[in-house]
């Protein structure tokens, strides 16, 4: 019952800094937890691989409920960072993952950059991680709770202090999309040490509860996620794609079906991190993956390489 | 292991203020046990509503006709469980299943109570089976607001040894709350465990009356889920562990089923201080 990608005659393969990898298709952060439960309908060694829910130093219990509203086409999400730390992660999380052979994107996130540069201390030197994806969508509690991925300054000093002890792993910033001037924002993390971007976050809104008219999450704000947001993600990997050449993009933001997945590439980006639409088909990854094959082969194309930034003159 | 099926719909007929939906179900069947739930996707992959809807099984047939089959429950509560209200014979419902705990089954024959309010009775059927084949007593108590709303009336007679029905309108059975009749019940039949499935309040109170009995109380708890397989964290709440630390756990894969006294029913819906990981928000 276990499904498995399949390519065709299409050459599906995605170049991941020095890893050839059979698929573009990842797993978001926060929406495959640590694998397992999706690996019961799916073979994760035959897609890209998958980027952990956001993990912190310490055990977090999150936020009340309710953490989640459905939105039209999408939902709004507070979940708070549920976790068990970095400690019981790597003992428990990633020795799961490295046994099942599953490549794997360790996603951190801090309060503080100090908690940034701790996070990045105990993955040093592990050579059982792809890459390390750095959350940078999270409060800043020594800056009014503002996003450190709002602002350049606070972008830069999250991504350096996560450099700062990281040199052979390959660290992609997860930027926030409610900014101004996104471009300012890549160009900080590049600047910083980030060797690849992760486009989109989620979008900040509320949904409020016309019977009580009060905001519906605990927090009062949350993540708003799934196709509602998928031009703008689209439109965020383009306008980064044309500021950067060579950056690597790992694209994400509403993706639903092949044909998604082809316009992100399109776009600009490099491989693809499915989230919302694994609450509402687990199997999508592997669906994803076959549907761009499928889509690639009608047009008389060999591999996924030739569409890459096909959107840009 | 949980399965992703394209199911057909074989009937949906009216009962009650309800809709009893029969789907094809695979290999769903096979591998369910009674407490267990499955998802419905809303309609295809060009619909508005994005989250899975998540229903208790009433029944399931390994072989049949139709291959192995499923039976659900469905009232219509907003758009989406609409939509599945609405589905007629053929049409095609993306399924998932079986998903969460099952309840447990005592190893001795003991008495037990089932109950259920409104069509949270649905999953008590199964489990009666499995109880009986054990050789437990079986009694009910089925509770609604009025009693349309009562759901499995003649099953629970074919299964049960009592059947007590309460209404809150007085329009069938007594009039009042499931738990106005359990203390009585559970002096009568001597019984030794309860299991309910209902509305939070619900399971809140027959878990109280269990304690006070020194009896086991199994709750089968109705959060709301995105996913339902586990890698959401939204369906979340505060249940005390085997170690005796409080974590917010997920009610679709460390549930639904849940040991009553375990479950922090006053703190629902908040994080108690003492939650591990509470201090690091």
């Amino acid at each position: 019952m276990v499904m498995k990608t399949k390519s065709g005659l299409i050459d599906m393969s995605c170049n991941f800094f020095d890893a050839k990898l059979p698929s573009p298709v990842f797993t978001a952060s926060g929406c495959a937890a640590s694998g397992k439960e999706l690996s019961q309908f799916m073979d994760l060694t035959t897609i890209g691989g998958i980027v952990t829910k956001s993990v912190m130093l310490e055990a977090r219990a999150g936020r009340a409920t309710p953490r989640m509203s459905e939105t039209p086409s999408g939902m709004l999400n507070g979940i708070g960072l549920q976790g068990p730390g970095i400690d019981a992660f790597l003992e428990t999380d990633l020795t799961w993952l490295n046994e099942k052979k599953i490549a794997t994107v360790v996603s951190i996130a801090g309060n503080t950059v100090e908690e940034f540069s701790k996070l990045a201390f105990k993955l040093k030197n592990r050579s059982d991680i792809l890459a390390i994806e750095v959350n940078i969508s999270c409060p800043n509690v020594e800056n009014r709770n503002k996003v450190f991925a709002c602002n350049p300054v606070t972008a830069q000093e999250a991504i350096k202090a996560v450099k700062k002890h990281i040199s052979d792993i390959p660290l992609l910033a997860k930027l926030s999309p409610d900014v101004t001037d996104i471009v300012e924002i890549a160009d900080a993390s590049i600047k910083a040490g980030a060797n690849g971007l992760s486009l989109i976050n989620t979008l900040l809104g509320m949904v409020i509860d016309t019977k009580t008219f009060k905001p519906v999450l605990s927090g009062g704000t949350g993540g708003l996620s799934g196709p509602a947001i998928r031009p703008v993600a689209v439109r965020v990997i383009h306008q980064v794609r044309a500021a950067f050449e060579d950056i690597f993009i790992l694209g994400s933001g509403g993706l639903r079906t092949g044909s998604d997945g082809l316009e992100f590439i399109a776009a600009g980006a490099n491989a693809l991190s499915l989230g919302t639409i694994i609450f509402n088909d687990p199997t999508s990854p592997v669906r994803i993956h076959n549907e761009m094959a499928e889509h690639l082969t009608a047009l008389n194309k060999t591999s996924l390489a030739q569409v890459r930034n096909m959107a840009h003159d | 292991m949980p399965i992703q099926h394209q199911a057909s719909v074989i009937s949906n007929t009216r009962t009650g203020a309800y809709q009893l939906l029969t789907l094809t179900a695979g290999e769903i069947p096979k591998e369910f046990k009674p407490g267990q739930f499955v998802t419905l996707a809303i309609d295809g992959l060009s619909s508005g509503l994005i989250l899975r809807r998540a229903f208790s099984i009433y029944q399931a047939q390994d072989r049949g006709v139709y291959g192995g089959t499923i039976d659900l429950v469905v009232a219509a509560h907003g758009e989406g469980t609409k939509w599945i209200t609405q589905l007629k014979r053929d049409d095609s419902v993306n399924i998932v299943g079986p998903l969460g705990k099952p309840f447990s089954i005592p190893k001795d024959a003991v008495s037990c109570v089932l109950i259920g309010g409104g069509y949270g009775a649905a999953p008590l059927f199964r489990l009666a089976e499995a109880l009986r084949s054990r050789g437990c007593r079986v009694d009910f108590i089925l509770g609604a607001q009025n009693s349309e709303k009562l759901f499995g009336i003649l099953e629970a007679r074919r299964l049960g040894h009592n059947v007590l029905i309460t209404t809150q309108d007085g329009s069938s059975g007594h009039q009042g709350l499931v738990t106005d009749v359990l203390p009585d019940l559970i002096a009568k039949a001597d019984s030794q465990v309860i299991y309910s499935c209902g509305p939070m309040p619900m399971l809140q109170a027959i878990t109280k009356i269990a304690q006070a009995h020194q009896i086991y109380s199994f709750t089968a708890v109705e959060e709301a889920m995105a996913c339902g397989i586990g890698v959401c964290m939204t369906c979340v709440l505060p249940v005390i562990g085997d170690d005796g630390v409080t974590r917010m756990v997920r009610s679709c894969v460390e549930g639904p089923t849940f040991k009553g006294e375990r479950v922090r029913w006053d703190e629902v819906g908040t994080i108690p201080p003492d939650t591990y990981g509470a201090g690091n928000q």
